[in-house]
């Protein structure tokens, strides 16, 4: 198989955080009714989950689905897997109200690894980033400074960031100067 | 701030991470109505300088489209509720009455 281009060709930062661009992550949307169980069990059949709660997430080893509205889910795999996984759930959703593509390449992945990392994301989002407030579990659909992007913990020291292909390096450029070593505001490790 | 709670998602979104999408629960008049009727339609909007309904979409969220009741004045939000629908719905124009004693927006009151 031909090498996958990242958009930033896994491009680091080391800071507050350390930053990667991560490699290999398959992502699938599914638009559909979450709450369908025809929907739910083709999705476990597939993915090995079940689809997550208002705002969660779910995994189960390589697989993974995040709670994106009432109606969309983002189903994650490894990337050699996708767009298999992508083909064969949407023939066995043929039936059912649903949409399913593999986004994969249309999407960058950021990993922010280290205690600051609450820190660094407050810095960019609207979002309440203390430990009652957010916790690994939880996804977050939201801006970060002028962009798109979706996040959430793997644990309690590291999270992963979603956003469009096209603004990959400003979420990087972003995440740098946020995560830099200089700027430290230490508002959660007070 | 303006704080919007989405119906949808449940996140308590500030402005930033919302659109606002204008008036709420407007009529459309279209082909075959009368010209009294589509101008209004298409230009009479209520600018009140307190309770007023508007949609919303979480366009940095879910990208779902709702509707937010609040007063343009302190920008207290009474609630929000679902885009199906044409009309507030019971409780939250109770709120609003306890709140708002009085209030009158359109034919709501």
């Amino acid at each position: 198989m031909s090498d996958v281009a990242l958009a930033l060709g896994g491009a680091s930062f080391d800071g507050l955080v350390k930053i990667e661009e991560l490699a290999g992550q398959g992502m699938v949307t599914l638009r559909g009714d979450l709450t369908d169980k025809a929907i739910v069990k083709v999705v476990k059949d597939v993915f090995g989950v079940t689809l997550p709660g208002i705002r969660e997430t779910v995994f189960a080893g390589s697989t993974g689905a995040l709670w994106m509205s009432p109606d969309e889910a983002l189903l994650l795999c490894s990337y050699d897997d996708a767009q298999a996984k992508a083909d064969d759930l949407a023939t066995k959703l043929a039936d059912s109200h649903a949409l399913v593509v593999n986004v994969s390449d249309a999407r960058a992945v950021f990993q922010l690894k280290g205690s600051m990392m609450r820190e660094v994301i407050a810095k960019l989002a609207p979002v309440d980033m203390s430990p009652d407030a957010f916790k690994p579990g939880m996804v977050r659909r939201t801006r970060m400074a002028q962009v798109a992007a979706a996040f959430w913990m793997d644990d309690a020291s590291t999270a992963r960031v979603v956003c469009f292909r096209s603004v990959a390096a400003y979420m990087f450029a972003l995440l740098s100067t946020a995560a830099d070593d200089a700027s430290a505001v230490n508002h959660f490790t007070r | 701030m303006l704080v919007i709670t989405c119906p949808y998602c449940g996140v308590a979104a500030e402005e930033t991470e919302l659109h606002g999408g204008g008036e709420a629960h407007l009529k459309r008049f279209g082909p075959d109505s009368s010209d009294d009727d589509f101008t209004g339609y298409l230009f009479h909007r209520e600018n009140p300088k307190g309770v007023h309904f508007e949609r919303w979409r979480h366009v940095n969220g879910c990208g779902k489209w709702f509707h937010a009741a609040r007063c343009t004045n302190t920008l207290e939000v009474f609630g929000t509720y679902k885009a199906q629908t044409t009309e507030p719905p019971k409780d939250i124009l109770d709120t609003i009455r306890a709140k708002r004693p009085g209030f009158k927006w359109r034919d709501i009151a």
